[in-house]
């Protein structure tokens, strides 16, 4: 039998070549590794159930998602947030305008009437102080 | 038309299978012979010859095979490994493998290097994966070298000769552990499992020269490990 005649072999042929400590730790070895070997195949084997595993994957998942969720809104509420103070800064800054461009105006107008109030203030002088020559050319003519 | 004869193909498909699992057979060593109530039963027909009766001994071989080789598969994927979890996991995809494949085993070679063949593929590709599945390198269950050595021949009378042989034993694993992939499986293999040189090439698909080598070379380094000279 094949395995058989496997197992009749005592060492490998170059062994013979060796040294005596190499072909000795050789020898230890192997036996070492047969010995583990049946060890480990002689010990119960425990058959783990298919059920914790699959709980703890389900229970894994339902974390993972609820942490992407929770990531994902937070990472959207924090941008809605910064898009509200965009927008307040934004309308602050219109009404800001809208209050100097009032001002403005308002300076104008004030302005405006100030030269009006002027204009009129000396139109209303100039006849009186023609007055006098006025006075002297009615003389004349009834003269 | 007597039956079974002509136009009978479960017969012709069970006579070709009948005639792959005898030379199977051979690889592994079982009988070739049909059991005496399959063989031309009534004499003229060969009705007896069905897929069934082939897919049986079949089945018969591989068990057999299984029983046979388990132990030499499981330690050989053992010392590689160092991982008595991961070693009986692949030792498991082996002979999953090889009995999905086992109607397209010829018995061109053993069964044994068949099966190691397997074993050493299924290792190479298990290390890729792990390469890839860098995350996967923390759960691992490697044996540590000073553990992997405690396990010792009793033939060592006293203390100090098997502290002698366990240090020893230790220092090979160092040896073995500083080894390439290749190296290692070769020298395992003529070692531990103490196949013919023909054989290791055959399962590892290398020359027998490379495994030459390759077994030189391992040698050496386990030379110059245990301190000894060339």
């Amino acid at each position: 039998m094949i395995w058989n005649r496997r197992a009749q072999v005592e060492e490998p042929a170059e062994l013979e070549a060796l040294d005596p400590v190499l072909q000795q730790s050789l020898a230890h070895f192997k036996a070492s590794v047969h010995a583990w070997s049946a060890d480990v195949e002689s010990r119960p084997r425990t058959v783990m159930s298919t059920a914790p595993r699959v709980r703890r994957l389900a229970v894994g998942w339902a974390l993972a998602l609820l942490l992407g969720l929770g990531g994902v809104s937070g990472v959207l509420l924090k941008r809605q947030h910064r898009e509200q103070l965009a927008q307040q800064a934004q309308q602050a800054q219109e009404r800001q305008l809208e209050q100097q461009r009032e001002l403005d105006a308002q300076r104008a107008v004030a302005q405006q009437n100030l030269l009006a109030k002027v204009e009129s203030d000396i139109s209303r002088e100039v006849p009186s102080a023609m007055e006098p020559l006025a006075q002297l050319m009615t003389d004349d003519a009834t003269r | 038309m007597r039956p079974g004869i002509a136009g009978n193909d479960s017969s012709a498909a069970g006579l070709a299978s009948h005639a792959k699992a005898k030379k199977r057979a051979a690889a592994v060593n079982l009988p070739t012979e049909m059991p005496s109530t399959c063989v031309m039963a009534a004499g003229t027909t060969l009705e007896a010859v069905t897929m069934e009766t082939a897919n049986e001994m079949a089945a018969a071989e591989f068990s057999h095979v299984v029983v046979s080789h388990r132990p030499q598969i499981f330690r050989f994927l053992l010392a590689s490994t160092r991982d008595a979890d991961l070693a009986e996991t692949l030792t498991q995809e082996c002979f999953l493998k090889a009995h999905r494949n086992w109607a397209s085993f010829r018995g061109e070679s053993t069964a044994m290097t068949w099966l190691m063949r397997i074993a050493i593929n299924l290792q190479k590709d298990h290390w890729r994966n792990r390469r890839v599945q860098f995350w996967r390198t923390t759960q691992t269950h490697t044996v540590d070298i000073s553990e992997a050595s405690d396990w010792l021949p009793s033939g060592e009378s006293s203390q100090e000769q098997q502290l002698l042989a366990r240090e020893r034993v230790a220092q090979v694993w160092q040896a073995v552990q500083g080894l390439s992939e290749r190296q290692r499986t070769v020298f395992l293999l003529r070692y531990v499992e103490e196949l013919e040189l023909s054989e290791i090439a055959v399962s590892t698909g290398l020359s027998e020269g490379t495994v030459k080598a390759h077994l030189s070379r391992a040698l050496a380094r386990v030379r110059g490990k245990l301190g000894g000279k060339r």
